[in-house]
């Protein structure tokens, strides 16, 4: 018996580390422009797309093709930053909150038009498969997808600390006058973290693409994951990000195998207002008087 | 020097006679339109009011659900006539409000974070009907069909297409109008002033909590009393149609597309957007594509978001006064 | 009329205030200065209610109001205004001024009679229909007073409702904060231009690192070596 919650533990684990990735992409978005992208989840499902499409022509594994699918959402989210959501940066939060309504629903429909509503799964056999360290029986796509996750969000986390970019982004998000002050270019800074939040969505959704059947509707459920996570974890709080992933990832793990699956994600929803009522901030925000 | 607060009521009184007159001639296809865009436009007038007051509810769907379903089950399994049962609906989503509002303030949880706990809330609750038996989970709930040639409107509140016209028209009028006092009262003020600063606003002397559980109380009580007589004239409700987000985000385009400042603009906003929403629909199904509905949805709505940034009513307006000669 | 008897604010790792009494009595104007950082906006959020003292109290006329929420404050005539003036910007000068007055009455009218009053009394009653957003700063400070005087306090709280100005709109203010006293008004403000304080204040009540240093009139606290030494520092002599 402690062998299966080790197990569902451990994947529970495993997917928590791809939320996060999801998630960081969410709240560097929201650390340095104070914007909520509503279509977050629409640019997982874009990820999924790109992972499924390679996968189908050139059957190479997905977890290979998340450096891909970054690369294309980095230049859709530069590309949308550069063109529309900049000018929405002074505008009250209602105006930006329906701007990204309005990109999740052309995203979705576009889908829909291009693909159809059907689901596409990714057949391969490693889904099936699992490596067995001691006790432990691992999901090989979950592990895969955890390890390219780590990958990318080490490597993320050295742009911060070491790159002349990642610091300026850094800055922006610490003290947005003072950066400007000293010659940060702002517009820019805020189109490359445009870039890469989506460009983690994509990752992830090119990740996950084995692990859920590709459709356009899987959006919404994306959405909410990530916003969870971020509230739980700390709008704007890349540990709070990483962390909130896998509380998040082994909370509704466990409330599967505890309650049932259809509860995993009200399990979820209880623990952010439980955080929401302790903490409004989130557990590694900002803590207010 | 000192302007006039509110805006002259009359010319939406005309506006709404004139809406109500052409009911009789109107055919079934248009007044069944026309109703759905009243329902909006009191779905809309009830969120804009929480949104003056600066709180973002994207759980609205949860407020027209429990009226809906109290509302229904209280007619077809407690036999209870509707004319009370959609008032308990009101009160029963009034309530929730107040709890949600009330747990928002206590806590401080403000902007972002508020909206998601509306969803949180909303989805909590959604889940729990798909797992109650008593309200039918997922399989929902039905009211029995009425018999037309037996059925008295004014008893069971259903009948026809025109019926229920008249009937969303009245209660969309009434809630407009009550919502133009609020707003122009202190309690519209207060919530103006809560909206752009609270802190500053409670040093003034405003009761923000108060203030606050007020507006959801009301907001949830009006979208409650839509959901009622929604579900009503469906006849069916399930949780995952009624309770759902995609529903809680539709309410509130009309009245962001119309524009935020005036109740009017919730109004003309479900005017713009319910029949291009049909439009939309009906284009989809012309061309074969799954999807081209809402691929024409999110284009106009940003194109309005992006050139239209107060909505499209205050720039009717702008451009009524302009065109008056001096 | 106000009492605060051993205040004492403490956030994490920094105390504030610290065991601060003073009285403002009825129809006083009393000056709380001292250098920045002394903690004198600290004070104001405490005793307003913005923020709730670690120790010590406060008292309204005899009732402790220390802890309440600040609309509750207000309600009981203290009211104060923010060093950072904070106008709904969204809002007109007038409909700014009768958030203020609705503190009073529940009724619109009457509300906006108030609420035009005083703006009349700080001279921006041609700008009654602008938008607050779109005023200069001389002008935000002024309604900023205009909002507090209609919400009809008993003891009003100006957090240094002077700086930035020129000198011709402080000594306006001056006038207004004169001609509010003998209305039977108490006032306790903040303020660092000493022409102010020296021309307006009954008393003066000086703060340092949070601690009360001196307390007196006018004339006495400007020679006072302790104050002076606070502001300058030990060497320097007054020419």
């Amino acid at each position: 018996m402690t062998t299966l919650y080790l197990n569902v533990i451990a994947g529970g684990i495993l997917i928590g580390i791809v939320y996060a990735l999801i998630a960081l992409g969410l709240t560097i978005i929201f650390g340095v422009m104070r914007i909520v992208n509503f279509a977050h989840g629409e640019m997982v499902v874009i990820g999924m797309y790109v992972g499924y499409g390679i996968w189908s022509v050139t059957k190479i594994p997905p977890w290979m093709i998340a450096p891909v699918a970054a690369l294309a959402l980095f230049m859709l989210g530069y590309a949308l930053q550069r063109s529309i959501v900049n000018a929405f940066i002074e505008r009250p939060q209602h105006a930006q909150f329906i701007l990204f309504i309005s990109f999740a629903l052309i995203i979705t429909g576009l889908h829909l038009v291009l693909f159809g509503p059907d689901s596409r799964p990714i057949d391969i056999i490693e889904s099936m498969q699992s490596y067995s360290i001691g006790p432990l029986r691992l999901d090989v796509v979950r592990s895969q997808a955890a390890l390219m996750a780590l990958a990318l969000i080490t490597g993320l986390i050295l742009f911060l600390r070491q790159s002349m970019l990642g610091r300026s982004i850094r800055a922006a998000a610490d003290n947005l006058i003072g950066a400007q002050v000293i010659g940060i270019r702002i517009r820019n800074v805020y189109s490359v973290t445009a870039g890469i939040g989506m460009a983690c969505a994509g990752a992830a959704g090119a990740l996950v693409a084995p692990m859920f059947d590709t459709q356009p509707f899987l959006a919404t459920d994306f959405t909410l994951i990530a916003f969870i996570i971020v509230i739980v974890g700390g709008l704007g709080s890349l540990t709070g990000a990483l962390l909130g992933g896998v509380i998040i990832g082994l909370s509704e793990a466990l409330a599967a195998l505890v309650f049932s699956p259809a509860l995993k994600t009200v399990f979820s929803y209880a623990l952010l207002t439980i955080v929401l009522i302790w903490r409004p901030n989130g557990l590694f925000g900002e803590q207010s008087r | 020097m000192k302007r006039a607060l509110s805006p002259r009521p009359w010319p939406a009184f005309v506006f709404f006679l004139v809406v109500a007159g052409l009911g009789p001639v109107l055919d079934s296809f248009w007044l069944s339109l026309l109703t759905l865009v009243f329902f909006y436009a009191l779905m809309g007038l009830s969120w804009n009011l929480m949104m003056s007051a600066g709180l973002l509810s994207l759980g609205h769907a949860l407020f027209l659900g429990l009226g809906a379903y109290t509302t229904a089950v209280l007619t077809a399994s407690g036999g209870i006539s509707p004319w009370l049962a959609i008032p308990a609906g009101t009160v029963i989503s009034a309530l929730a409000g107040s709890m949600i509002a009330w747990v928002g303030g206590r806590f401080s949880v403000r902007g972002v974070q508020f909206a998601v706990l509306t969803i949180a809330f909303a989805e909590l609750v959604r889940v729990l009907f798909d797992n109650w038996n008593f309200v039918g989970g997922t399989g929902g709930f039905f009211l029995k069909a009425i018999n037309p040639d037996t059925n008295r409107p004014l008893l069971t509140l259903r009948g026809g297409a025109l019926f229920f016209y008249f009937a969303f028209l009245a209660i969309t009028a009434a809630a407009y109008f009550l919502v133009q006092r609020l707003m122009a009262s202190r309690w519209g003020f207060r919530w103006r002033a809560i909206s752009e600063d609270e802190d500053a606003a409670r040093a003034l002397g405003v009761p923000a909590l108060r203030s606050k559980v007020l507006a959801v109380a009301i907001s949830a009580g009006l979208a409650g009393l839509g959901g009622g007589l929604f579900g009503l004239m469906q006849g069916s409700l399930f949780p995952d149609s009624t309770m759902r987000l995609q529903l809680s985000i539709e309410v509130l385009i009309a009245p962001i597309v119309g524009g935020l400042g005036s109740p009017f603009g919730s109004v003309m906003g479900a005017f713009f957007v319910v029949p291009l929403m049909e439009f939309a629909n009906v284009l989809g199904q012309r061309t074969g594509y799954y999807g081209v509905n809402t691929l024409i949805y999110g284009i106009v709505i940003l194109a309005v978001i992006a050139f239209l940034p107060h909505g499209i009513w205050p720039r009717v307006v702008q451009f009524v006064r302009s065109a008056r000669p001096a | 009329m106000l009492q605060v008897r051993a205040l004492t604010k403490a956030f994490r790792g920094l105390t504030a205030v610290r065991d601060v009494s003073f009285d403002v009595a009825d129809n006083e104007i009393v000056a709380l200065i001292g250098p920045n950082g002394a903690g004198k906006t600290t004070c104001f959020n405490v005793i307003s209610g913005a923020l709730k003292p670690t120790a010590g109290t406060v008292m309204l006329s005899g009732e402790i109001v220390a802890g309440l929420p600040p609309e509750q404050i207000a309600m009981k005539g203290l009211v104060r205004t923010f060093q950072i003036v904070r106008p709904m910007r969204t809002m007109t000068v007038l409909e700014n001024a009768m958030i203020g007055a609705f503190a009073r009455t529940a009724d619109v009218s009457k509300a906006m009679d108030t609420a035009f009053r005083s703006i009349a009394r700080v001279g921006l009653q041609n700008k009654a229909d602008a938008l607050a957003g779109n005023l200069t700063l001389p002008d935000r400070k002024m309604l900023e007073l205009a909002r507090a005087i209609a919400a009809g306090p008993r003891l009003l709280l100006l957090d240094e409702v002077m700086a930035g100005l020129r000198t011709a709109e402080s000594d306006r203010i001056v006038d207004i904060i004169r001609s509010l006293k003998a209305e039977g008004m108490t006032v306790l403000l903040i303020e660092h231009i000493m022409r102010v304080v020296m021309a307006l204040a009954d008393r003066v009540v000086v703060l340092h690192h949070g601690e009360k240093l001196a307390e007196g009139k006018p004339s006495e606290i400007g020679a006072d070596p302790k104050v002076i030494e606070s502001y300058l520092g030990k060497r320097t002599k007054l020419a």
